[in-house]
């Protein structure tokens, strides 16, 4: 692999040719602010937000967009460098609703992030305001325009992701908007509610509506594990508060699916919420199930299975194990089938 | 899959989609492909129905049902016939090719055609496509298998594979997709009726052994009962009783009408679920099950891949389902005694090579795919590199074998089932998002069809076969042929499944989900 060298912030580096400033800059540990640019999708250089001087350059780069040069100088961090940035935000901010306080992505919202840490607390420009209604017309999604900032991150995920093409800019200047066809809400479009734009969108105008009042981003514990719905084994990671799941959110690190779902693995949990769920043993007493203790379900259980196999020989039982459950549990059931019960009457699910 | 999903858009210069609605049935799997058709690898769909993928497909082929032996015989008859076959591969890796040549000699294109109702023209540009593209993967899912013909129709899939040398590298193989999130891992751990974990033959005697040695026990030598033989025995009074852990066959099994006479005759029936499902009705006692956001442990994925599952919230009904077994087994005079899904995990390693060398500490990460003999070992993404599993690739002459049961004048529909991206089996319509928008059958139908009948999207129709009959509303949609009526199976209220046929693979007992007989009227 061709290697190149620069410097950035006065550090030497070295990466391989083709690699952009930004993602040089990354490894050489400077973090640089980024909007629009996210890995996994096309770099389009919107937003600007990630400029760095280089030396000799007429005019400051959009590090996401530009690859490394032999012998190049960049700077990250440099006085304008950070003025194009303040002014970027506060370009930003001028139509923006700025209701940090009850907004469903504060704490990990990127433009709320970035003003704090660039000191831009309100906007110099008093321009005009959006007042597109915020639409809740199906389950999952909330969209609220009036947040978005035109980084165009969720047009690349629907269509670079899913392969969907549900939602693309239309109109110019102020007007400018992302909508699926026709302008209409997503539950007249194609849309498959993957989630994939909610995910990347680096405000709040993109929400899971399953967590709207559920609690704030930074009081949430996330738990990685694999998704219970289909045999690809996408991962995630669960959002829990106080000891509740309220929602999923994508784990870049998920190794077959990367940041990717679908409308089963990012909207589907909450069946583990229903209040349908059974939450005691339940024994049928003429007819009618009725509460019972595990201890009481446990005895009559393990009795009448000794009674059963006294009577009629182990191969009078046999269990049905799940390719829902964990290994751990489909193990368990085979050896409870062999070793206790003492048959090999044990299969799963024929559905495949 | 003999190989991994990412190779899709890494490696694979074509896919070759047979029987499998990928972007609804598996749809990471399917925005996947839908990436690497755009970045230029070729798309072949073999489905009687337009799926989506066949809307950007390079060739989409309306296969009539049940004919998928002679379209692959086909394929293999232009690629002989115009020696456009690994001779190498054919030669090193593969045996007994004499018997493949003399039964695939006879399926013509002409004969071919006309039995699948695919031009001679297509036959032809796919089957050279197909053989001379140096990396193609074929997927599969349920529309293979769920077949009488199921295990044939694998076997000629693997056939067409091994002739044209697409397996054991990057961006090849033979690939089904597997349904349930951990059908792969149910039976990577034995829960099957002929062997113990990591497919180890319980009429082995050596394996025996070293169970029964492992367990304390003496195990039982002859193999045990698959489901639907299960329930033959229930009905006809062999088994008494039964444990159904997390399942609901009255929903999800063919003709369940058999299953719910056969849960009925039980003397004693346990059943262990998170809701009060149609097959927890029968039980006399039913035990709460934890949800997979309420435990630890691992899943297999399609791909051979074991990853971890992690507690993330208390079990709702106050102890995990392993613990459960545990305190079974304890009440019955057998004390398992773990204190973690871990130490189960290691209990079973220890014990099956195939996956000795994975352990919860290597899962970390980014999961491991089996085969993995020991702890050095990196496990296996691709299968088959060097040889297959038996040595030599075993070529089967395979002639066609249709349906037990095809349209006929008194029923003269063909009903075809499957499942919708919203739905998965038993567990989403507990999902309210999820069945608040998509909270009824659509059963789908052509526009002929729906003329002739006089009916219209929104409309309820009798749908009746030999074995019962169930209202459903339809969509009018040229997404299935005429002739053919297309039904899911995951409502209730629609239990697709007690009018579909008897019909069973004699080898996996698989049910002939996708082709019965049926008559439609205006409900
Ligand atoms: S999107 Fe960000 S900046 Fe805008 S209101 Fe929400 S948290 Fe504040
Ligand atoms: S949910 Fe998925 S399909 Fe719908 S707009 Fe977002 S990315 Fe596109
Ligand atoms: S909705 Fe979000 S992701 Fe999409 S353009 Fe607006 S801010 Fe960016
Ligand atoms: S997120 Fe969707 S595609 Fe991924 S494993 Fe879950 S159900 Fe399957
Ligand atoms: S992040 Fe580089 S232009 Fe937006």
């Amino acid at each position: 692999m061709e290697m190149v060298k620069l410097t950035i912030n006065g550090k030497e580096v070295e990466v391989p040719a083709g690699t952009t400033i930004l993602n040089a800059a990354e490894q050489a540990g400077f973090s640089i602010p980024r909007l629009c640019y996210m890995e996994g999708l096309s770099s389009v250089g919107a937003c600007r937000l990630c400029v760095v001087e280089v030396k000799g350059a007429r005019a400051l780069v959009a590090s996401c967009a530009a690859a490394v040069a032999p012998g190049m100088e960049v700077q990250t961090h440099s006085p304008s460098v950070m003025e194009a940035r303040r002014m970027i935000l506060d370009l930003l901010i001028a139509n923006h609703p700025l209701d940090c306080l009850t907004c469903e992505k504060s704490g990990e919202c990127s433009l709320a992030e970035y003003c704090y840490e660039y000191g831009v607390k309100e906007s110099t420009f008093k321009g005009e305001k959006h007042n597109y209604p915020i639409e809740t017309s199906n389950p999952f999604i909330v969209r609220d325009m009036n947040k978005c900032i035109l980084c165009g991150k969720c047009v690349r995920a629907c269509s670079e992701i899913t392969g969907q093409d549900t939602i693309d800019f239309a109109y110019r200047g102020f007007n400018s908007k992302v909508i699926p066809f026709y302008d209409e809400e997503l539950v007249e479009s194609n849309c498959v509610f993957c989630g994939q734009c909610v995910s990347v969108c680096p405000t709040g105008a993109l929400t899971e509506k399953q967590m709207a009042g559920k609690g704030r981003r930074w009081e949430l514990t996330k738990v990685k594990t694999t998704c219970p719905f289909c045999g690809t084994g996408c991962n995630f990671d669960l959002c829990v508060k106080d000891g509740k799941l309220i929602g999923v959110a994508s784990n870049p690190s998920a190794p077959v699916n990367g940041r990717a779902l679908c409308i089963k693995g990012r909207f589907g949990w909450d069946f583990v919420n229903n209040e349908k769920r059974l939450t005691t043993p339940l024994i049928k007493k003429e007819g009618k199930f009725e509460e019972a203790s595990w201890d009481e379900a446990l005895t009559l259980i393990a009795n009448s299975l000794k009674e059963i196999k006294n009577k009629y020989g182990p191969n009078s039982f046999a269990a049905l194990s799940s390719a829902r459950c964990t290994n751990e549990e489909n193990y368990l059931v085979q050896k409870f089938t062999r070793a206790v019960m003492g048959t090999n009457n044990v299969d799963h699910c024929a559905r495949t | 899959m003999t190989n991994s999903i990412n190779e899709i858009t890494t490696d694979a210069q074509l896919m070759l989609l047979i029987g499998t609605n990928t972007t609804e049935a598996h749809p990471v799997i399917g925005y996947k492909m839908r990436q690497a058709k755009r970045n230029g690898a070729k798309l072949i769909v073999v489905d009687p129905r337009r799926i989506d993928l066949a809307e950007e497909a390079d060739y989409w082929l309306r296969i009539k049902s049940g004919t998928d032996i002679p379209f692959l015989n086909g394929l293999m008859h232009i690629i002989l016939k115009e020696g456009l076959h690994d001779k190498n591969f054919v030669e090193t890796r593969c045996e007994n090719f004499e018997a493949l040549e003399s039964t695939v000699k006879n399926y013509t294109p002409d004969y071919v055609s006309k039995l699948t109702g695919i031009s001679e023209e297509d036959l032809y540009a796919v089957a050279r496509l197909y053989a001379t593209t140096d990396r193609a993967m074929i997927f599969y899912t349920l529309g293979i298998t769920e077949h009488i013909c199921g295990t044939q129709n694998v076997m000629s899939i693997a056939n067409l594979a091994m002739l044209t040398g697409h397996l054991g590298r990057p961006g090849t193989g033979v690939n089904p997709i597997r349904g349930q999130n951990n059908v792969q891992g149910a039976c990577d751990m034995g829960a099957l009726p002929n062997v113990f974990s990591g497919y180890q033959p319980v009429i082995n005697e050596e394996a025996r052994k070293k169970f029964e040695k492992a367990w304390g026990v003496s195990l039982p030598d002859k193999v045990g009962l698959m489901i639907p033989q299960m329930f033959d025995a229930a009905n006809s009074g062999e088994v008494k009783a039964m444990y159904i852990l997390g399942e609901n066959p009255v929903l999800t099994d063919p003709n369940s009408n058999h299953i719910r006479k056969g849960l009925d005759k039980l003397e004693f029936l346990v059943v262990q679920e998170l809701f009060l499902t149609e097959t927890a009705e029968y039980a006399d006692v039913i035990l709460p099950a934890a949800s997979f956001a309420e435990t630890n442990g691992t899943f297999t994925s399609t791909e051979r891949r074991v990853q971890r599952v992690r507690k993330a919230i208390e079990p709702v009904p106050g102890q995990t389902n392993w613990q459960t077994i545990m305190a079974m087994s304890a009440k019955m005079g057998y004390p398992m005694e773990y204190n973690s899904p871990e130490e189960i995990w290691n209990e079973m390693a220890s014990l099956s090579p195939a996956m000795a060398g994975i352990n919860y500490e290597r899962l970390e990460a980014k999961g491991m795919q089996w085969p993995c003999p020991s702890l050095d070992h990196p496990g296996t993404p691709c299968l088959h590199g060097t040889s297959f599993s038996r040595g030599k690739g075993l070529f089967q002459g395979i002639d066609h074998i249709p349906p037990q049961e095809m349209p006929d004048e008194e029923y003269p529909f063909l009903l075809n089932t499957g499942r919708i991206l919203q739905h998965y089996n038993v567990t989403t319509p507990y999902s309210t998002g999820i069945q608040s928008m998509w909270s009824e059958e659509y059963s789908e139908f052509n526009p002929a069809d729906a003329a002739k009948l006089g009916v219209e999207t929104g409309d309820k129709i009798k749908v009746t076969s030999r074995r019962g009959s169930i209202t459903a509303r339809i969509k009018v949609t040229d997404r299935v042929p005429p002739g053919m009526l297309w039904m899911s199976f995951h409502y209730a209220e629609s239990p697709t499944n007690a009018i579909t046929s008897e019909g069973l693979d004699p080898i996996t007992k698989t049910g002939e989900y996708k082709v019965c007989a049926v008559r439609i009227e205006k409900a």
